[in-house]
């Protein structure tokens, strides 16, 4: 059981979705049960592989005993080992958020909407656990192709918005794929691990040199990198909440995962930092993003969007860490994948509870909101906190992480982005704040209030959502753990 | 220095954060969740008094909570300043938790559940940033102070309110994140750790003067919370918050632990060698001598009785900056003692402020004269509060002005030894206008009826205390001045 962990991970809930998608033409009440079974299964599978790997080091899984390079292998080591759980639980965490939503805003489409919820977790455990770079196209197309359809189950808005993401994302993958392509012809293996002791002798070679600067391009595009972001802000925005929720805190971070793997693993830093010297101006184009998403958040009256411009300079910040190109900022750049899917999947489970009561989301729906939904608005407060980087929070560590980098290498104008950024954060969200404790203005002077009249969302709506809350300190506190159990061992030895 | 692990420090800072629920729970009934917070305030001074003993052996206490990474940890470290700190601020909280019962009853306020669970979280983290071992822990408690505060500065949640938090924000936090973050991650960069030391840690790196002098004042203005200028203009603003809010932590916990902060920059990250080869001591006592001097010019024309206290404060605070930027033994017992001398001092005044307000309404020393027919005891009080300020006997505030002065001679800086004089004129230029008025007018001029009516008693009996407190510290100043001498002793080594 113990040794078929990578295969369960995936197989579990592939499956599944065949299941669920019987199950909904049955009885649309079994699709809910079944898809928490399934992602159970996967977030207890991967929770088990981290411990195996924090055991015996890095895992070599042959998919069907076929050994690589011939057949497919999944590669467990410390990087995927951390992302991994954070992608599952995270899923796991947001299905059980998304019940009541599923019921409130398309019960008839339960069957369709598991289905493919459970199909897309099952496309991003997929791109983390591989070890084979034709492999990860294959489920990055199964994600993708999922995930337009969970966004586009929306406002009226929604469907357009996402033709314009599936375009996007459709060049994203095929860059990815002529980049893998380029590759197999210059190495003639798919393996990454292959790929990478076969590359030393070819780093002059112009081929690959292009396949680096294709598979990085279509990546950027997939993670909506500066300036390739603006299919985002509506996809996420029209969504419904539940699949917001998914999307908005895994889609980008598990590019980035595979940015940082293409990079370690693939390409090695040797080649990436050393032969290209092209990290400083890729730092710069971060630092731009972080500048360029937190100005155009401020400027949205709209939570949601506001949010999903967050996670564009969000994206900046985890670029920029891993091309800084030192082991402080890579530090920075990993813990903030796993810290950011957190923080993010807090503020919009939020936005999930917030629309479910009050049918809105954008700013002037938000008055009087911390009498009305404090439990919702207590969480809301400790996932901006880690957003803008105060301490316990993880939010904070991370941003320490990538400062640090920053100093170390000379990256100055790095630092004061990331400041930029923290500080334009503390208006964004003092601002929603303000709106839900201040109005509506009493016309006395303060004595008499707004009555409080309590809607708080569902249980199963804030379970979850303390659950993230908490483990967003929590993960903070651990901090020091974490790097130095799993994230110092990612980056290879001899490595500043 | 002998050192012993306890976890004292941490639940000294833990208690008043585990009545929180409970004050919740019980909102429905007031008079328990105010013996909640009795409770909470009781066992801190407690906890903090039961290592007092330990800490005049002139042992430390240490405890560890979490390491992140080498020589950046949460960790508490209790030393001699940290414990006048933490005695001053939670000896007075449980006074000052009495006058919120009054006040806030008195005004028939909105949101009192509120109001005390966040007090109990600023008073955590107050304790938490007097014990921090290091720089990180510091900050930390430093935040979280900033943000459990804006709830309390706004709580009327009114249009004035609002601006005043925004400003509150922009100058406390945003310095805070602006300013000391890079500046403590370049100190980590330099020094490989930020753990306070007595020789600083800077010391011995390979930081060039001009990058000195950034790093120092980054600090200097990015602890924006001891409101030196032109960091200051949050201070008043900040008095639309409720009395007791502005009493505690716009007179003592807020301000202090800002000041505090300096103060462990000075001594423990650049260190009293290096400050004093680099001269850049002096420039510090340069920034925090003008505050000195506008602050007590602003106070002057002052009309708001709050704001003209927020005046006096921020040119107060920059006493204590100055003491200690002064380098010289002397100075620094006497910046290190005014914590606790102006502590007892203004948390009078400011009570006193809050009584004449529930009483009769009034915020503006204009409508206050003739007013110590009405409310002698305030009054007195308030005189001998403003005594204790100006810094004449018979008041613990002449104790720290009279180190303060023997340290400028002892630093050989006539020109700040003029400073504090000629300030503490202004202070009685202030100060003493409002009780005469107070009492002395013609019977025509006065504005209240020959008719005594004070505030409740929960009002009147805590500033009485402290007014007290403010006389006694002059005949007793024990345990503060000795505290305040070893930690001088143990920076200076002499």
């Amino acid at each position: 059981m113990n040794e078929q962990y990578p295969a369960l991970l995936v197989i579990v809930p592939l499956l599944s979705a065949l299941v669920i998608s019987v199950a909904g033409w049955v009885n649309k009440r079994l699709c809910f049960p079944i898809a928490v079974a399934a992602l159970s299964v996967s977030a207890w599978s991967s929770v088990g592989l981290l411990f195996r790997v924090l055991n015996e080091g890095a895992i070599v899984y042959k998919l069907g005993g076929w050994p690589p390079p011939m057949g497919i292998a999944y590669y467990i080591d410390y990087l995927n080992g951390l992302v991994l759980p954070v992608v599952s639980i995270v899923a796991l965490l947001n299905l059980i958020s998304s019940k009541k939503i599923v019921e409130q805003q398309f019960p008839d489409k339960a069957g369709p909407f598991y289905t493919l919820y459970v199909l897309m977790v099952t496309g991003l455990l997929g791109i983390v656990v591989t070890g084979d770079a034709f492999n990860l196209y294959v489920l990055l197309e199964i994600a993708s192709l999922t995930g337009y359809g969970l966004l586009a189950m929306g406002e009226e808005r929604a469907p357009l918005a996402t033709l314009n993401y599936l375009y996007m994302g459709t060049i994203g993958a095929c860059f990815y794929l002529l980049g893998i392509g380029y590759l197999y012809i210059v190495t003639g293996s798919l393996n990454m691990v292959d790929i990478a002791r076969l590359l030393p002798p070819l780093y002059q070679s112009k081929a690959v040199l292009a396949a680096f600067i294709i598979c990085m391009v279509g990546m950027w595009l997939k993670m909506a990198f500066f300036p390739l972001h603006a299919w985002l802000p509506n996809a996420y925005t029209y969504a419904n909440s539940a699949s917001s929720g998914l999307i908005a805190p895994l889609m980008t971070k598990v590019m980035v995962y595979v940015m940082i793997r293409l990079i370690l693993t693939v390409f090695t830093p040797a080649f990436v930092f050393s032969t290209l010297a092209v990290s400083h101006y890729i730092v710069w184009l971060a630092c731009i993003a972080i500048v360029i998403g937190a100005v155009l958040a401020l400027k949205e009256r709209n939570l949601k969007k506001m949010l999903t411009y967050i996670v564009v300079a969000e994206v900046g910040y985890m670029v920029g860490g891993a091309w800084l190109g030192n082991r402080a900022g890579l530090t920075g750049a990993v813990l903030h994948i796993v810290n950011d899917a957190l923080m993010t999947l807090c503020v919009f489970l939020v936005v999930g509870n917030i629309v479910y009561k009050v049918k809105g989301y954008a700013f002037a729906d938000l008055k009087g909101l911390f009498s009305k939904m404090p439990f919702t608005m207590g969480a809301f407060v400790i996932g901006a906190l880690s957003i803008i980087g105060v301490p316990p929070t993880c939010g904070f560590f991370s941003k320490w992480y990538l400062i640090l980098g920053a100093i170390q290498a000379h990256q100055y104008g790095f630092m004061v982005a990331l400041l930029f950024s923290s500080l334009i954060n503390v208006v964004l969200f003092f601002r929603v704040f303000e709106i839900g404790f201040y109005e509506p203005f009493s016309d006395h002077e303060g004595h008499e209030h707004h009555p409080a009249v309590m809607a708080e969302a569902p249980l199963t709506m804030l379970v979850p959502l303390y659950v993230v809350a908490i483990s967003l300190i929590l993960v903070g506190l651990y901090t020091g753990d974490i790097v130095n159990h799993i994230v110092q061992f990612v980056i290879p030895k001899g490595f500043m | 220095m002998e050192t012993i692990t306890s976890i004292k420090p941490l639940l000294a800072v833990l208690v008043s954060l585990l009545i929180i629920p409970l004050v919740v729970v019980s909102s429905r009934s007031p008079n328990v969740r105010e013996s909640w917070t009795f409770v909470a305030a009781v066992a801190k001074f407690l906890i903090v008094l039961s290592m007092l003993p330990v800490i005049l052996k002139g042992t430390e206490i240490v405890y560890t909570v979490v390491q992140f990474m080498p020589g950046a940890a949460i960790k508490f470290r209790v030393d001699a300043l940290g414990m006048l700190f933490a005695l001053v601020s939670s000896s007075l909280w449980i006074i000052t938790s009495a006058y919120s019962i009054g006040y806030m009853r008195g005004l028939k306020e909105h949101g009192q559940t509120r109001y005390f669970c966040f007090f109990a979280i600023c008073l955590s983290a107050t304790i938490g940033a007097a014990f921090s071992a290091n720089l990180l822990t510091l900050y930390l408690f430093y935040e979280i102070l900033s943000l459990a505060t804006y709830p309390l500065v706004t709580h009327h949640q009114d249009l004035e309110a609002r601006s005043s938090g925004r400003k509150y924000l922009l100058y406390v936090v945003g310095a805070s994140i602006g300013l000391v973050l890079p500046a403590m991650l370049i100190c980590y960069n330099l020094a490989g750790t930020l753990e306070f030391s007595k020789n600083g840690i800077l010391a011995g790196t390979a930081a060039s003067p001009s990058l000195l002098f950034i790093l120092l004042f980054m600090f200097v203005f990015g602890f924006a919370k001891s409101a030196i200028m032109p960091m200051h203009s949050w201070l008043p603003a900040a008095m639309v918050a409720p009395t007791p809010v502005s009493a505690l932590l716009h007179a003592v916990a807020v301000v202090k632990v800002g000041v505090f902060s300096i103060i462990r920059i000075l001594t423990g990250v650049f260190g009293i060698q290096l400050l004093s080869s680099s001269h850049l001591g002096i420039a510090v006592c340069c920034v925090a001598a003008f505050t000195i001097l506008v602050g007590s010019f602003i106070a002057l024309s002052q009309d708001g009785l709050k704001r003209l206290l927020a005046f006096s404060t921020i040119a107060q605070l920059s006493y204590i900056v100055l003491g200690v930027a002064l380098l010289s033994p002397k100075g620094m017992t006497g910046g290190m003692l005014h914590i606790a001398m102006h502590a007892f001092g203004k948390i009078t005044l400011f009570f006193c402020a809050g009584a004449i307000f529930v009483a009769t309404g009034k915020k503006n020393i204009s409508e206050m004269i003739g007013i110590g027919r009405r409310m002698p005891v305030t009054m007195a009080a308030f005189f001998i509060a403003s005594l204790s300020i100006i810094g004449v006997p018979p008041c613990g505030g002449f104790i720290s002005k009279w180190y303060l002065a023997l340290g400028t001679l002892q630093a050989h800086q006539i020109g700040f030894l003029v400073v504090l004089l000629f300030s503490s004129l202004l202070n009685a230029a202030y100060f003493i206008p409002i009780t005469y008025k107070a009492f002395f007018c013609r019977p025509e001029d006065a504005m209240f009826e020959n008719k005594v009516q004070e505030a409740p008693a929960f009002c009147v009996v805590p500033l009485v205390i402290t007014a007290t407190i403010s006389v006694i510290l002059l005949f007793y100043p024990q345990p503060f001045l000795r505290l305040a001498r070893m930690m001088v002793q143990s920076i200076t080594g002499a």
